[in-house]
């Protein structure tokens, strides 16, 4: 292994290795066998090669900045670090696509084709430091993806290595290809089916114009009525986000972005598009908004203005980890029309289980971030969170809804997958019973024994100790 | 709920149909309404040596669900498009994609098992841009549903999206979930005299532009380009694009249907994925070339009677790949891609289906 890669390409030193240990999902954490930093496509193939020849099972890695653990090591295994992949090769601006590298960080993307005004449009809130092959790999959306679609939406092809050391090329500058759909079977296939090698993107003009909308109301229901209606007028905002009224006072008492502190919820709306287009949508939003209740309207044109609206939404985690010593962030998706009952439901479990929670999400998609505060210093409240947060996943189905929107099911959501969800069948279908399509098989659903039920977590932040704590979330 | 209609329930048959293939080792070629026979009848040598039996989603239909403020619908296969798009009509929206209805049929699960997307693909999105979930009967005999009904779904691989544009190889399809679009205030469309580099060139420009495009078709020396929106983006639009506008609301789809007088006229037509920018493809109108270019440049349907090596060539080339869009068009599908890719598909395959009960005829087609 050694010979195959540069000098400092592989970690076997404990102190090394330790900032492996674990991705954003710090509750759980292993401390890898080793961790291999190749350069280059060729490197990565004959890591692949040794480790399949010797029986080493291989966990792919970005950035490490995902919320599900997908880049949990394992004590015998390797981490296969891709984050020294990290060059654009190509920006092709005739045909409006970029050509990357997986290590290439999602924000570095849009920044390197601003000039062009062009831009990368999912946009996670770990943007400055998530790399584009992890977002293939948990196909990851982002504030915006309500009108630009997610990761499956924006990539057009891929290069990728399985663990058999085939090579493999999806997709292309086209938009068709012939077969089956491998392309789309690839996203948010969390690393499991092969390891990207190179991303090719597709780059949209940047909207010449941009309006934010922060609109109050009295009750939590009011504004999520709202986000149903606005939708059937047929409008499709750039981003849709709620907030309630302890997640209003949290950011209110951290950042001061001016956010009415009677509300019961907000919602912060950004419009985008061509002047006349933005200027029609604006005043239905309006009327919309206007109509089910909100009482404070704010519209901010100027780029500083709409930043400072958009902060008490962005500042909203850290802002709700200075109200409790611990709090465990969720992540399901429901229909919208259920937002309403599904929110009550929640502020009753959180009177059962005797814990608060803020809300702060994504409410045009309908994608729920419910934060559960809780103190890990008392006996019993981080197994009351663990519960009341599976009680909310519950919802999140009955609902018609989904167990993970965005942070994927990595090793958090295991059990949630095996309980009678579609998965069971989906990963029989594509054969974990057969692990040589598989990469990250091997070592993940290998593994998943007794042990797996001991090491379910979530995403707990201690102390206002996010990972990573100058990332924003959100 | 919005009125339902058309409601069929014929799972439990199709099933049966299933389990009974199984026992008797036949296969089951499965058809919605049929209006895409054309593109997969080559599969077999004849039909007299067909071994195996039709089997018809068309008495399975009826939309499940529909919530216009959710934008999703979930509708059984059978459900003819015709039924879903004046169910949308009625609320003010659409099915993104915009599937061909050839000869006026055509059903859901049809438009998803063969995955063509209409003039708006790459503006509005493909068919597998929009399917969230599915319902299917699998090789085994067993209901299996994969996806949802949420726009923001990761929980597992995406094995919904995988059946656009499997033909029905994977499964029989029971019930779609689909994302819709609201229906835009206005559609306008501009008809620019340029010739095909030209034509290219404005498309190019366009992709760099915030105009509200939702498609364009170059045929002729003429570019057409449909713009949809909020009333005054579309007249702003029109404004800097220039040309003149076209009072003709039936054209994009009568190019979506291929009841264009191109496709009637077209012989030996192939059907030409590219980059958009993709220099143009050689047309020798004397010796009945033709060529329309839709997408942006990114789809070229090629008349030519060139050799299948050139023709490829030529398309392979410009970084694209081509297929006849004849009755051997379904069949050719899995032998167009690498070896590696075609094993991949293979285990597929045998993981839905281990008898290879569905389409037989399809997959065993060599490029040629």
């Amino acid at each position: 292994m050694r010979r195959a890669l540069p000098a400092d390409g592989l970690l076997t030193d404990p102190r090394a290795l330790k900032p492996y240990e674990t991705d954003g999902l710090t509750a759980i954490r292993q401390v890898p066998w080793l961790v291999a930093l190749p350069v280059s496509e060729s490197q990565v193939r004959d890591v692949l090669t040794i480790c399949r020849e010797h029986g080493v099972p291989v966990v792919p890695r970005g950035a490490g900045t995902g919320l599900s653990g997908g880049a949990r090591p394992l004590a015998d295994g390797l981490v296969l670090s891709l984050a020294r992949l990290n060059r654009i090769l190509e920006i092709d601006l005739d045909n409006c696509v970029a050509r990357v590298q997986p290590g290439v960080r999602n924000l570095a993307i849009s920044e390197a084709v601003a000039e062009h005004g062009l831009y990368y449009a999912p946009d996670p809130s770990s943007q400055i430091a998530c790399s584009i092959g992890g977002n293939v790999a948990e196909n990851s959306g982002g504030v915006h993806c309500l009108k630009y679609g997610l990761t499956v939406h924006n990539v057009l092809g891929v290069r990728l290595l399985t663990f058999e050391g085939d090579e493999l090329e999806l997709g292309g500058r086209g938009l068709d290809t012939p077969g089956y759909d491998l392309l789309a079977l690839i996203m948010g296939s969390e690393g499991m089916l092969g390891v990207v090698t190179e991303v090719t993107v597709k780059l949209l003009p940047v909207p010449p114009e941009k309006r934010v909308l922060l609109a109050a109301f009295a009750e939590v229901g009011d504004a999520a009525d709202a986000v149903g209606a606005l939708i059937a007028e047929g409008l499709i905002p750039a981003g849709l986000e709620m907030m309630d009224r302890l997640a209003i006072q949290a950011a209110e008492d951290f950042v001061h972005a001016g956010y009415p502190r009677g509300a019961g919820a907000v919602l912060i709306c950004e419009l985008d598009g061509v002047a006349a287009e933005v200027t029609a949508d604006l005043a239905l939003t309006r009327r919309v908004l206007e109509a089910h209740g909100a009482f404070s309207l704010r519209v901010a044109e100027a780029p500083e203005e709409q930043a400072r609206l958009w902060l008490g939404r962005k500042a909203a985690f850290p802002a709700v980890g200075r109200l409790a010593p611990d709090y465990y962030c969720m992540d399901g998706t429901i229909p919208r029309r259920a937002l309403s009952a599904v929110l009550r439901e929640i502020s009753e479990l959180s009177v059962r289980y005797g814990l608060r929670v803020a809300n702060v999400f994504h409410a045009g998609d309908g994608n729920l971030h419910p934060l559960i505060l809780y103190d890990a210093n008392q006996p019993g409240e981080l197994e009351r969170a663990e519960q009341m947060g599976g009680r909310i996943l519950e919802l999140c189905v009955a609902a018609g809804g989904t167990v993970t929107g965005e942070h994927g099911v990595g090793v958090e959501k295991l059990d949630q997958m095996c309980a009678g969800s579609p998965v069971r069948s989906s990963s029989r279908c594509i054969g974990s019973r057969r692990p040589s399509i598989l990469a990250g098989a091997q070592s993940r659903q290998g593994g998943t024994g007794l042990a797996r039920c001991a090491e379910v977590g979530g995403m707990h932040v201690h102390a206002g100790r996010a990972p990573f704590g100058n990332l924003p979330r959100f | 709920m919005a009125a339902v209609s058309g409601e069929r329930d014929a799972a439990a048959r199709l099933q049966d149909a299933v389990r009974a293939a199984i026992a008797g080792g036949t296969g089951l070629r499965i058809a919605g309404s049929g209006s895409k026979a054309q593109l997969t009848e080559m599969g077999a040598a004849s039909a007299a040596d067909r071994r195996s039996l039709l089997l018809s989603t068309a008495e399975h239909s009826g939309v499940l669900s529909h919530r216009p403020e959710e934008l999703v619908l979930t509708a059984r296969s059978g459900t003819p498009l015709k039924l879903l798009e004046q169910t949308l009509a009625h609320n003010g929206q659409r099915l993104p994609f915009e599937p061909p209805r050839f000869h006026g049929g055509g059903t859901l699960g049809g438009a998803v098992a063969a995955g063509l997307s209409g003039p708006g693909r790459p503006w509005l999105g493909a068919v597998r841009d929009c399917v969230l979930g599915v319902e299917l009967i699998n090789g085994l005999g067993e209901r299996l549903r994969f996806g949802g009904q949420v726009m923001k779904n990761v929980a597992g691989y995406d094995l919904s999206r995988l059946q656009a544009g499997a033909f029905g190889t994977l499964g029989v399809l029971l019930a779609v979930s689909i994302k819709l679009l609201p229906a835009p205030a206005v559609e306008r469309t501009l008809v620019l005299e340029l010739d095909p580099a030209e034509a290219l060139a404005a498309c190019r420009r366009f992709a760099r532009s915030a105009f509200p495009i939702t498609a364009t078709c170059h045929y002729q020396g003429e570019l057409r380009v449909r713009l949809s929106g909020a009333e005054a983006a579309v007249r702003w639009a029109a404004q800097e694009i220039g040309g003149r506008v076209e009072e003709a609301p039936r054209f994009w789809q009568s190019l979506r249907d291929h009841r264009h007088p191109f496709f009637a006229e077209a012989s030996s037509l192939w059907r030409c994925s590219l980059p958009p920018a993709a220099q143009v493809l050689p047309v020798a109108t004397q010796s009945g070339e033709d060529c329309l270019t839709e997408w942006g440049g990114a789809l070229r349907w090629w008349c030519t009677r060139r050799n299948p090596g050139e023709v490829r060539e030529l398309v392979a080339a410009r970084g694209g790949h081509a297929l006849p869009f004849d009755g051997g068009f379904a069949a050719r599908q899995r032998a167009g891609v690498s070896p590696v890719a075609a094993r991949l598909q293979s285990r597929l395959r045998e993981a839905f289906d281990p008898h290879g009960l569905f389409n037989p005829e399809l997959g065993a087609m060599d490029a040629d």
